[in-house]
């Protein structure tokens, strides 16, 4: 079984050559790719504290996930289809959340 | 015939929604594939740093981010995970350009080691490592497993998504102000240099 603490350690380890790059090499593009290196693994462990707090309706926490994502381009979000919770603000904002909802 | 394929087809149905996993995840979660995953990333992630040629290490960034999207759809976040493999393809792709122009494609001469440096960082980067594994060790959740999820829960890009334009809508503008910045300062810098 996989546990948060493998998660952990796997972040922890790639964190870890990250920060050997920084200090131990002089080219600037080693230097910028091990900063990448770092950046990923502090984005794996936010994911896995994400997948670890799991709320009551038993969805994962997303505010990590959105940390994860403002470190990225970002694409045009897709419209969700059949969720029936949340949907109150969406619903007072006038989206076509009615037709499905009913799913 | 019809209902034939409608009986076969009904416990995996069941199936998934007990489990709240798509039998894609359920592969993956397995202790083996998470860490023959961690070992793509983490051995190709020690030969970015290894290499002498920056080309052959951007390319090793690139196997390195795949097994951590892999890692990233194990903990049931595709979203995330496809994302990291789009924008590093990229972010990649950025570096190679970076390396064409600015390197010239030349490998780096091998120089002498500075032998009290290298032994100075090895042991500041060893000592951090022995810092964060001391702090997971004492952590009692960590050796708790995942808790299950809803088997009809939104899909990620809903939830992201929602959370990301209603209650984190300030950040995400401050965050695209500051990459308007960037961009004019790359023109301005590109500018300054052709004058």
């Amino acid at each position: 079984m996989v546990t948060l603490g493998d998660y952990l350690f796997v972040s922890g380890l790639l964190f870890t050559i990250g920060f050997a790059g920084v200090l131990l090499r002089r080219n600037l593009i080693i230097i910028f790719m091990s900063l990448e290196l770092m950046l990923n693994a502090s984005n794996l462990s936010l994911v896995a504290f994400s997948r670890f707090r799991v709320d009551s309706l038993g969805v994962p926490n997303y505010h990590a996930q959105v940390f994860v994502f403002s470190s990225s381009p970002w694409p045009r979000p897709k419209w969700p289809s059949g969720w029936p919770s949340s949907s109150r603000s969406t619903a007072r904002a006038g989206r076509p959340m009615s037709r499905t909802s009913a799913v | 015939m019809l209902r034939h394929s409608f009986v076969i087809g009904k416990p995996g149905l069941a199936f998934g929604r007990v489990t709240g996993h798509s039998s894609f995840v359920i592969l993956i979660m397995t202790p083996f594939f998470f860490w023959t995953a961690s070992a793509l990333m983490l051995i190709f992630g020690a030969a970015v740093i290894v290499n002498r040629n920056p080309v052959a290490s951007a390319l090793s960034l690139v196997v390195s981010f795949l097994g951590l999207a892999t890692l990233f759809v194990s903990l049931d976040a595709f979203f995330i995970g496809i994302i990291q493999v789009l924008v590093y393809a990229g972010a990649v792709m950025v570096l190679f350009l970076f390396i064409i122009m600015l390197l010239d494609l030349r490998a780096e001469e091998r120089r002498r080691i500075n032998l009290v440096a290298f032994i100075g960082g090895g042991a500041v980067a060893l000592t951090f490592a022995a810092q964060l594994f001391a702090v997971i060790g004492h952590l009692r959740s960590a050796k708790q497993p995942f808790p299950p999820l809803a088997a009809n829960r939104p899909d990620d890009v809903h939830g992201i998504g929602l959370l990301l334009f209603e209650r984190y809508n300030l950040p995400f503008q401050i965050i695209g102000v500051l990459i308007l910045v960037a961009t004019i300062g790359v023109i301005v810098l590109s500018k300054r240099q052709l004058r």
